[in-house]
Formats: structure tokens, sequence, C-alpha cells
């Protein structure tokens, strides 16, 4: 990968890094839990798994300040547990169940919470785009010195409403930072089998749009760049755009038989540049944290996530008046 | 201690499956995310991956077994060191499709019903006081005006499209806005109605009201997706938390000579939607009360203006904040023997055929819905009701029309006092010819509205 990394020797603390390793470690926990109660038939329909992609939310949450937005699309688990949203409340929308973010009316793909400013949660490949630049917009409007991260996968990046939504957020300085997630396949469809040019990232360079091309593997790089990001951004100089290259280790989906890539490719990624263990290491030869240190962690957010899945399991199903509230305001 | 590891569901749909090949025999050590096992759906082979880490203790349903039902257990798996030998899977399999039962349950179990016929009593209040001074005013100035005193009133109120700002809107009607409220508040946007559609529905997401310009509604099919997807849908996917206060404006239906692709009616698109709310004014006095009550509306507005109609004068009343309810029709004239529903442009037609239909002895009753999403259905089954006769006269096409769905009310609400078929007076089904003979023939007419009354009458 040719991506930036972050320097030799960060600096960066102790507390920091545990505080990292601890957040990506109970995104990849709920996900994996997820995948089992998919398994189980608890959880239904679409189910988009955010595993090895953890260090790109992590990483750009690390960046953020408070009243600061964000959107995404489907893939958007890791997303609401990083900015805070809580995990019983994701895992049992998950299930489909009154205790749900969306009182289970809106599932794995829409979920949101106006406390934690997290906008979605979004079916349509693409559509959160001019969305994430419209929250720009308003809070440009209410000059409240606020930036959104609006997250779209390489897949995205093809769709039309992207490129006008980039013409218009270079146009109106809109305080935007377009997160690409570039985890390399489209659903199944390898980035040079779909997308003609390989660097995503120089997308913006037509309107004026600055961007870079960030290692989401490591979530230094990734809170290194999106603190440049955010940093232009508030000071007005309008959108920006950070190619992350990241790489999923599940399927597409719950249903993805992950005939379009070898096994090797996806076993080596896993060995030898997971985000996690990436983490790991640092936190042990750093001496910040010891075995027995990491296990407490470990125990820990097996814990909470077993916690949520058993919250989802026992919060009852949406009382069947639900079906007809929520339509109008 | 042991966990079964359960025939997993692979796909939304998938009830059973095929365990084609194990790819651990019993005593393997098992890491999270190494292969379990090779599993045929209907849809493709599958590799499942174990979630737990441990020992396959025993393997409890062999390889190639067809059949086999999502969440039976097809093998034990053990902690570390724990004596497999004396394992056994538990009888019962695990109740985990319940959820599903359920919500299939709760979809078949309401059938429509028929209800005994009800006179319902409809909301026949006065728009406006007796005695209110009224003024003329074209349609277009009375939407400006609309605009521009909800703009006055609220700050978080913007309009954003298509030459709205410095042209002074494609058809005028933001004439004015740009030097009283400003480039921040009036904005030109470029021709990307997908992206700014987007952009909107995320301000108002954000806080903001936007009042969102279409040049013409035939260009919102690029957004269409942003509307419904987006703007219709987020208060309900979202438990209540947030949704879209906004309205999408613009001229809807034909204009006159400008083809297929500028000619349409979304009339009854718009209105099958939950989550939208739908205005189609006709007179002036109703498309200015009607958008402020849009602008004020926490929900997402579609407000079908007509280009042929901005031009027409009314009398509008000359009062201060003065607004018309959504799901209120207007009755223009009443009668006695044929109710003509219709709404927007095909008020025009409606009511000339009443006119003409009075010099022939014919007492019609003409409603104007005005807003189609609410509908005020008890306004029109109380009419149909006292006049025993229904015809409805819209410009869109006849499938799925705005007619067909009335017609299909008023026989459930009011079968017994029908004395004729309900007639839908409706654009013919075609795209529009540009012709000029051809074109006049694709639309609805008074004389066929007319002739439409004369059948239902048996005249």
């Amino acid at each position: 990968m040719a991506a930036k990394r972050a320097a030799k020797k960060p600096n960066v603390s102790g507390e920091e890094l545990t505080q990292y390793y601890r957040d990506m470690l109970l995104i990849r926990r709920f996900e994996e839990k997820a995948g089992q109660l998919y398994g189980m038939g608890l959880i239904g329909g679409f189910c988009h798994l955010y595993i090895g992609q953890e260090a790109v939310v992590v990483g750009l949450e690390a960046a953020t300040e408070e009243g600061d937005k964000r959107i995404t699309s489907y893939r958007d688990h890791g997303h609401m547990l990083a900015c805070g949203m809580d995990a019983n409340g994701v895992m049992a929308e998950l299930t489909g169940r009154e205790g749900g973010y969306s009182k289970g009316k809106g599932g794995s793909m829409h979920m949101f919470s106006k406390e934690k400013h997290f906008y979605g949660g979004h079916g349509i490949v693409g559509a959160q785009v001019p969305l994430g630049a419209g929250l720009a917009f308003a809070d440009k409007y209410k000059d409240n010195g606020r930036v959104t991260f609006t997250y779209f996968g390489d897949g995205a990046a093809n769709q039309g409403q992207v490129y006008e939504t980039f013409n218009m957020a270079a146009l109106w300085d809109l305080p935007v930072v377009f997160v690409i997630e570039n985890n390399q396949y489209a659903m199944g469809t390898a980035q040079a089998r779909s997308t003609s040019s390989h660097d995503i990232y120089k997308r913006g360079e037509a309107f004026g749009i600055p961007g870079e091309m960030v290692d989401g593997m490591d979530v230094l790089a990734v809170k290194d760049a999106g603190e440049r990001a955010i940093k232009h951004c508030r000071s007005g100089k309008g959108p920006y755009i950070l190619e992350v290259k990241t790489y999923r280790y599940r399927g597409h989906s719950m249903s993805d038989p992950a005939k379009y890539r070898t096994r090797e490719e996806v076993q080596k990624m896993r060995e030898e540049r997971d985000p996690i263990e990436n983490v790991r290491q640092m936190l042990l030869t750093g001496n910040h944290a010891s075995e027995d240190d990491l296990k407490a962690i470990d125990k820990e957010i097996k814990a909470i996530v077993n916690a949520s899945a058993d919250f989802a399991k026992e919060s009852p199903l949406p009382d069947e008046a639900e079906l007809w509230t929520d339509i109008y305001a | 201690m042991a966990t079964e590891i359960l025939m997993p569901a692979l796909s939304p749909t998938m009830e059973e499956g095929t365990l084609a090949k194990w790819l651990v025999k019993e005593g393997d050590t098992v890491q999270s995310g190494d292969i379990l096992a090779e599993i045929e759906t209907d849809k493709a082979t599958m590799e499942f991956e174990a979630v737990d880490e441990g020992v396959i203790g025993k393997i409890l349903v062999a390889e190639g077994t067809e059949g086999v039902a999502v969440n039976t257990a097809i093998a034990i798996l053990a902690e570390d060191g724990e004596d497999v030998s004396t394992l056994e899977a538990a009888t019962a399999p695990a109740e985990a499709a319940a959820p599903a039962d359920d919500a299939l349950e709760a979809n078949s179990a309401a059938p429509a019903t028929v209800a005994a016929p009800e006179v319902p009593a409809p909301d026949l209040s006065p728009d406006w006081p007796e005695g209110t001074p009224m003024k003329s005013q074209t349609v277009r100035e009375a939407l400006r005006d609309a605009m521009a005193e909800e703009m006055c009133a609220d700050g978080d109120v913007y309009l954003m499209g298509e030459e709205v700002a410095e042209y002074q809107g494609a058809y005028k009607v933001s004439q004015g806005l740009l030097d009283e409220f400003g480039s921040k508040r009036v904005i030109d946007t470029p021709i990307t109605e997908h992206g700014f559609a987007g952009i909107a529905v995320g301000a108002a997401f954000g806080g903001l009201k936007p009042i969102v310009e279409f040049m013409t509604f035939n260009f919102a099919m690029q957004a269409i997706d942003q509307i419904i997807n987006s703007a219709a849908k987020t208060l309900y996917m979202s438990g209540g938390q947030m949704g879209a206060p906004m309205v999408f404006r613009g001229p809807n239906g034909a204009a006159a000579r400008v083809g297929a692709q500028h000619s349409q009616d979304y009339a009854a698109w718009y209105a099958q939607i939950p989550g939208l709310k739908v205005a189609m004014p006709y007179s002036a006095s109703d498309a200015k009360g009607l958008l402020k009550s849009a602008i004020r509306d926490p929900n997402p507005v579609i407000f079908l203006e007509n280009e042929i109609i901005y031009g027409r004068s009314f009398d509008v009343p000359d009062i201060e904040d003065f607004t018309i309810p959504f799901g209120k029709a207007r009755i223009w004239r009443e009668g006695s023997d044929v109710t003509i529903v219709s709404f927007g442009i095909g008020m025009q037609y409606a009511l000339e055929a009443a006119e003409k239909l009075a010099e022939d002895g014919i007492s019609a009753e003409v409603i104007d819905l005005r807003t189609l999403r609410p509908i005020d259905y008890d306004t029109v089954i109380a009419s149909v009701m006292k006049t025993n006769r229904c015809v409805t006269v819209e410009e869109g096409w006849p499938v799925g029309s705005i007619g067909n769905h009335l017609s299909a009310t008023i026989m459930q609400r009011a079968f017994d006092f029908l004395d004729a078929p309900v007639i839908n007076c409706t654009g013919k089904d075609v795209p529009m010819p540009y012709a000029a003979n051809l074109e006049k023939l694709a639309l609805t007419t008074t004389d066929e509205v007319i002739a439409a009354v004369k059948q239902v009458t048996y005249r």
C-alpha cells in the first residue's frame, strides 16, 4: 500500500492507544456477535459487517469535536459504536426489537442518533453523500463551526450524485470531509474492474477539493489525516477528501459467497495488516500495557457485547401499534 | 463450557441447506474466522466461519447431508481442555425464527374490512371569515408572497433551485426574493437536481427548512430517490428521531407544446408515498394559503404548481397570515345531480363543464381536493351520498390515477348510494405528442367531462 503511514515513533500516549484498542475491539467483537446472531436467524435481511475496517472510524472519530456530524452508508455499525452510541440499542435494532435505536423500524441499515449527531445509516449507495453535504450546508448557514464526516465506499464513488455534490460543496465551501472508505471491493467487483482511475482521492482535483490517501489499517495515520481534514474544513476552506485504504474481511453482506477474491488474500491481510493487532503490538512493545492488561480489556469488551446480545434477544418486538407511528411529525 | 454450532442462515430467505463439506474434523482447534464447513444454499455455496474459538468436540451432521434446517445443531464446540467424549447435542432446536413468524402473522392479520356506510361530517367551515377584504392576485404573485412572508417569519427557511435568484425564477415565481433576502437565503444551484435535492434534504436533517424549486417536476425524476428514500422515509426509519421539514415545489403537468419529456402530471406518483404530503392548488388563494402551511409543516411536502395557471388571477383574502389547512377540500359550487371531483388545472375543466351543464339543467357539485395527501375523503363521500353520481377529472394518466383511488374509496364507503359507475376523466394513456391537434387529444377536456356527466346521469 502506497498510503501515508504514521511516523515510526508516533507521539501518542499509552492512554490514547489503549482507547483506540478498546474502541476497535468493541466494533470487532460486536460485529462477530452480529454475524453469529444472523446465523441464528435473530437478525434478518441484510447485515453488512465492518470487520477489518475498524481503524477508519476509530481514527477519524478521535479527530472530531463535540457537535461534529457523521453520516454513512448501510455498513454502519462501526460508525455508531465509534461515535458513542450504545451497543445495546444498536444490537436491538439489528434484531428488530423495541429497544433498538429506531424502535426496530429501521434495521441494520437505518439507524440514527440525534444526540450523537449520527445521521444514518443509508441504504441507497451514494445517497448519503449529498445528504452529508446538506448537513454541512446547514452548519455553514448557522455559522456554528461544525464539520460533517460523510463516509462512502469505493463503490459509491462511482455514483453520479457524488460528483454533483463535490461540485456544490466546493462552490459553496461547505465544511464537509468526504471519507472514501476504499475496502477495494464494490460488493464483489474489485476496484480495478469498476473504477477507471486508481486514485479515487484525486477525483476532487477537478473541483478544487484537496485529497489524500491514507492507510486505513493504521489508526494513527487515520487520526492524523482526520485532523488535517477537519482543520481545513473548520477554517472555512471548504471540503476535503480522504481516501482511506482499508479491507473488509467478511463478505459484502452475510449472503456473500466470496468467490471474487482468494482466501489467501484475506488471510494475508488479517495476518500482516490487522489494525487491532497493530495497536496491540504497539501497546506491548511500548510497555504501555501487559498481556494481562489487554486480556482484561478483552474480557470487558466481551461482556459489553454479550450484554448487548442478551438485551437484543430479550427486548420485546415492537408493539403492533408502532406500524402506524412516525410516518408524520 | 461447550457450545453448539448451529446451521447458519446465510441469506435473508434461507430456511435449509446442504452441509456440503466439513473442513474441520473432531479434535481440531479452531480460531474465530476459520472456515468450518461449506454450505450450499439454493443460490450459492458459502463458506461458514467459526465465531468462537475452541475445539471441535463432535460433528453431529455428516457432510453431504441435504435439507439441514437452519438452527439445527451441526457440531459441538468445546473449550480448550474440555472432555469432548461426553458431549451430546441438546435435543430441542433453538427457537430462533420466531420473530419472522410473528411478523408474517401481523401482516396477514388485518384484511380490509367493509364498514357499513356512514354519512361523514366533513369540515365545511369557510376558508376566511365573511366580509374579509379581497384583492386580485395571480397565482404567481400569491406563491411569491407566501414564500416571502414565511421567510420573514422564520430565518431557517431558505429557497434553492435553478435560476431562483439572479434570473428571478425561470417562471418568475421567486421575483424579488433575492433583493429582499440576499444570496444566503435565495440560492442559485447548478443544474443538478439529484445533488441539490439531496443537499436540501441533508440541510433539513440539520435543522433548516428548505424550499426546493424544481424548474419543473419533470426534472425532479432525477431527484426522486432523495425525495422518497431520504426525505419521506427517514422519520419512520429513525423511529421518530429526525425527519425532513421541507417543501419541493415547481410547475407540474403539461405546459403547451413542449413534448413528452416536459409534460407529465406527478400527482398520483407522489400521492402514493407515506411520509410525504402533497398539495396541488388551483386558485391563487389556495396557492398562497397552502404554500404557507407547507413551509410550516414539519414533514416533506410536494407542492405541485402549473405553468398554465401561474398568470391567472383570483381573489385572495387581504389578511395577514392567511393559511389553508391540508386535508380540507373546497366546494366551489354546490349541486344536486352529480359530484365532479378534481384538483389543480383539472378544476378548469370541472368548473367549465359545470357551467355548461347548468344550462342543460344538470346541477353539478364541484369539489377541489386541493391536497392529495392527505385527501379529504369525507367531503367527497358526503357529496356523493347526496348526488349519487361522481365524475373525477385530472390531467395525469389513467392507470393508477387519483380518480381510480377515489372510485375505489367511493365504492367501499358509499356503494349503496351510487346510481351509476364512477367515471374517471384523465389524460390519455400516451406520451404527450408535440403536434397541436394531437396534444389537444391527449389531454382531458371540458367536453369529455360533460359527456361523462351525461353518461352517469343517463341523459
